[in-house]
């Protein structure tokens, strides 16, 4: 027996992967781990331990704002589950339809936002929804329904949903195209099979084809996740660091920003902000792990 | 790292040609991103013209967000060699931070009086580290043409300013008063910071709150924002979603009667209004009242203490103390008024009437920026949601005086 040799060429390969992540991934991870363990008095950098954690969830004038954040940013994640995700399976189910027309030419139209920077986003639908130059408004009016219209994005009660809303409309075409690549990937045989059990139409999609297309909803789930707390962006651009009105939009991710890099005259804590990005990294491993070993495990696979 | 990247500049500067070879560029930091122009054909050419060698560029950044990429940028090290300050904490950190430059002993600092320096020096007056430029006036800019077509008189008591609303919005024409809440920051300062002075009379309430002889909870501190409450049915429709650039819009566009702001308005507006401006001073309560005025010092601008180019940057900022600086600067931007002793003429009628209220009024400086926005949470960001709150009526004028308190004496304690 020879000992099996050593493969080199598998380290080497890997390592500009690993460096480059490790460079701009790993490292700055734990060094923003670690200066959450910090604070400056004095002009000094001192260690704290867990002060900074201490600060934030037990001094009542962090905590608050954390809490509202927090909640906020799960209210946000509630509005993509609940409508992203279902349209946009549904919309995979329609466009998978063999006898649809001009299915690219819809397929690309609902994915072309996807691709517009939140910048945009956020201003044209700020403008869009502008009580004074805004579209919205007129088009109200014209079907008669002027009374409806809110200055939504000025609405504590409604600013939050709004822009929810405004992601889902951005970002709904991402879950159409995973889906409808699952969809297109079940075998006809499969579908034919069903048919010749009498199970057709709206019965397929609900017996079939959906346990099938069961673990890229998982998959999609998990990373709306993800996108949702890690968001920042689309509330920055519309509604400035302050997540106004009066924090009613605040998520993890601005909060994290105004504190870090400061905000008009309030001065930038690089030790807080490092609190809060540790707690933001904290909140999505916690997500991230009860998907993968509450949910993911028990997802029935087929093989097809 | 920082030697490397000088000598990368260094051989730069060397290759691109002989002649350039003595040149010096020095880079400003600034939020003033709407005076790009201004710099760039007006002021920068005088100091040019003035001083072979020496080259500018003006760098503006967005104002909401300077504090934070200013800072980035200085911890990074990729700061440029003038940076315009912003008054009291935000640039006395930076100071004792050891960002900015000690220009105590500058020459130019002589033609400025120590109110003016107030705002870029430490607690104790020993150290200045920015020469202050300019100062902004709170106000309210009127529609002329509105006025004189509606038979209105500028108000001058407040009861008499809420009968010029009444009037205004009676006939319909007009939104009375164009102000969105969306933005947050225009309720905080072109209204709390703007009437509020009357009431906690200026510089004798600012002070005494700074020694603690006087809390937010007191009448005079919370009496305007009972009065900001007022102001909400003479907004257009939608205020809340209402933000600052459509606010000025409105006004410009002739939609407005009525526009709370400050003097730096002027020079923007005057390119773009068709219609006469006129201005008229915060409502006192009575006839014959004492009037208060915000007159804030708002801008300076100091050295980076890691400028490689100090010695060019001295010279920049002793011109930036002299007269000849202070007749530009002040003609080219009407509504930025001059802090230096120099007596500098103006010809914009609205800015001469703005800082004519100088010698019948009583000056202040806004309440929330000398030392009481130095811990978390901080005062002058708490009322801009608290203004807000105010005009939205989601909030009473008590609550929100106890809310603002509360927050303070969380890590501020007075030295009697």
């Amino acid at each position: 027996m020879t000992k099996p040799r050593i493969r080199w060429h598998i380290g080497l390969f890997l390592a500009p992967a690993v460096a480059v992540y490790t460079a701009v991934m790993i490292f700055p991870l734990f060094n923003t781990l670690r200066l959450a363990l910090f604070s400056r008095v004095d002009q000094e950098r001192v260690f704290v331990g867990l002060d900074n954690f201490r600060t934030l969830f037990l001094d009542p004038l962090w905590s608050d704002q954390f809490w509202n954040a927090l909640g906020n940013n799960f209210w946000f994640f509630l509005v993509h589950m609940l409508v992203q995700n279902p349209i946009g399976i549904a919309l995979a189910a329609i466009l998978s339809h063999p006898r649809l027309r001009f299915a690219a030419l819809y397929r690309s139209a609902i994915f072309i936002p996807t691709i517009l920077s939140f910048v945009i986003v956020g201003f044209a639908w700020k403008l869009i929804l502008s009580p004074i130059w805004g579209i919205a408004p007129g088009m109200l009016d014209a079907v008669g329904l002027k009374s409806l219209f809110q200055p939504w994005l000025g609405k504590e009660e409604y600013a939050l949903t709004t822009l929810a809303l405004i992601s889902v409309w951005q970002f709904v075409g991402i879950p159409m195209m995973l889906i409808y690549a699952a969809l297109l990937s079940i075998p006809e045989e499969v579908i034919e099979a069903g048919e010749i059990d009498g199970v057709t139409g709206m019965a397929a999609f609900w017996k079939i084809k959906l346990p099938l297309i069961l673990p890229s909803i998982g998959i999609i789930s998990i990373l709306t996740f993800v996108g949702n707390f890690n968001a920042f962006d689309l509330i920055y651009a519309s509604q400035g660091a302050l997540a106004g009105p009066n924090f009613s939009t605040d998520i993890l991710g601005t909060f994290m920003y105004r504190t870090f890099f400061g905000f008009q005259l309030q001065l930038g804590d690089p030790h807080m902000g490092s609190a809060i990005a540790s707690a933001m990294f904290a909140v999505i491993l916690l997500g991230v792990c009860v998907y993968l070993f509450g949910i993911q495990t028990r997802i029935r696979r087929y093989q097809l | 790292m920082k030697n490397t990247a000088s000598l990368g500049i260094l051989a730069w500067a060397a290759l691109s040609g002989a002649t350039m070879a003595q040149d010096v560029t020095l880079t400003i930091e600034s939020w003033r991103n709407d005076d790009l122009t201004l710099w760039q054909d007006t002021i920068i050419p005088a100091f040019e013209a003035a001083n072979p060698g020496i080259k500018i560029q003006f760098t503006p950044s967005a104002p909401a967000e300077y504090n934070a990429v200013l800072n980035s940028k200085l911890d990074a090290g990729s700061a440029g060699d003038l940076i315009t300050c912003r008054p009291f904490d935000a640039s006395l950190a930076l100071f004792q931070g050891g960002k900015l430059a000690d220009l105590t002993d500058l020459e130019a600092m002589a033609n400025f009086s120590d109110v003016a320096k107030s705002a870029w020096q430490t607690d104790d007056g020993a150290a200045t580290f920015c020469v202050p430029m300019a100062s902004v006036i709170h106000g309210f800019l009127y529609n002329k043409d509105a006025f004189a077509e509606l038979g209105l008189e500028v108000p001058v008591t407040e009861d008499q300013f809420f009968a010029v609303l009444d009037k205004i919005k009676e006939d319909g024409t007009y939104i009375p008063m164009a102000m969105g809440t969306n933005d947050q920051w225009e309720a905080a300062t072109m209204g709390y910071q703007n009437i509020g002075p009357t009431y906690w009379k200026g510089e004798e309430g600012r002070l005494a709150l700074i020694k603690g002889e006087q809390k937010l909870t007191d009448p005079q501190w919370t009496e305007p924002y009972a009065t900001l409450a007022k102001w909400a049915p003479y907004l257009g429709d939608g205020y809340e979603a209402q933000t600052y650039p459509d606010s000025q819009n409105l006004f410009t566009l002739g939609r407005a009667a009525i526009y709370p702001t400050g003097s730096w308005e002027i020079s923007g507006f005057n390119t773009l209004a068709e219609f006469e401006m006129g201005v008229f001073a915060p409502p006192v309560k009575a006839e014959g009242d004492t009037c208060y005025i915000s007159d804030h010092t708002d801008i300076a601008i100091g050295l980076n203490a890691a400028s490689p180019n100090a010695e060019a940057g001295r010279t920049f900022l002793n011109w930036v103390g002299s007269e000849e600086f202070a007749t530009l600067y002040a003609n080219a931007l009407p509504g930025f008024f001059s802090l230096s002793s120099f007596d500098v003429p103006m010809e914009d009628p609205v800015a001469q009437e703005f800082v004519s209220w100088r010698g019948k009024c009583e000056s202040t400086i806004r309440s929330t920026y000398q030392i009481l926005s130095r811990g978390t949470p901080n005062l002058e960001n708490e009322t801009w949601g608290a203004s807000v709150a105010a005009i939205k009526g989601s909030e009473t004028p008590e609550a929100i005086g106890q809310r603002l308190q509360t927050g303070l004496d969380s890590w501020y304690k007075p030295q009697p």
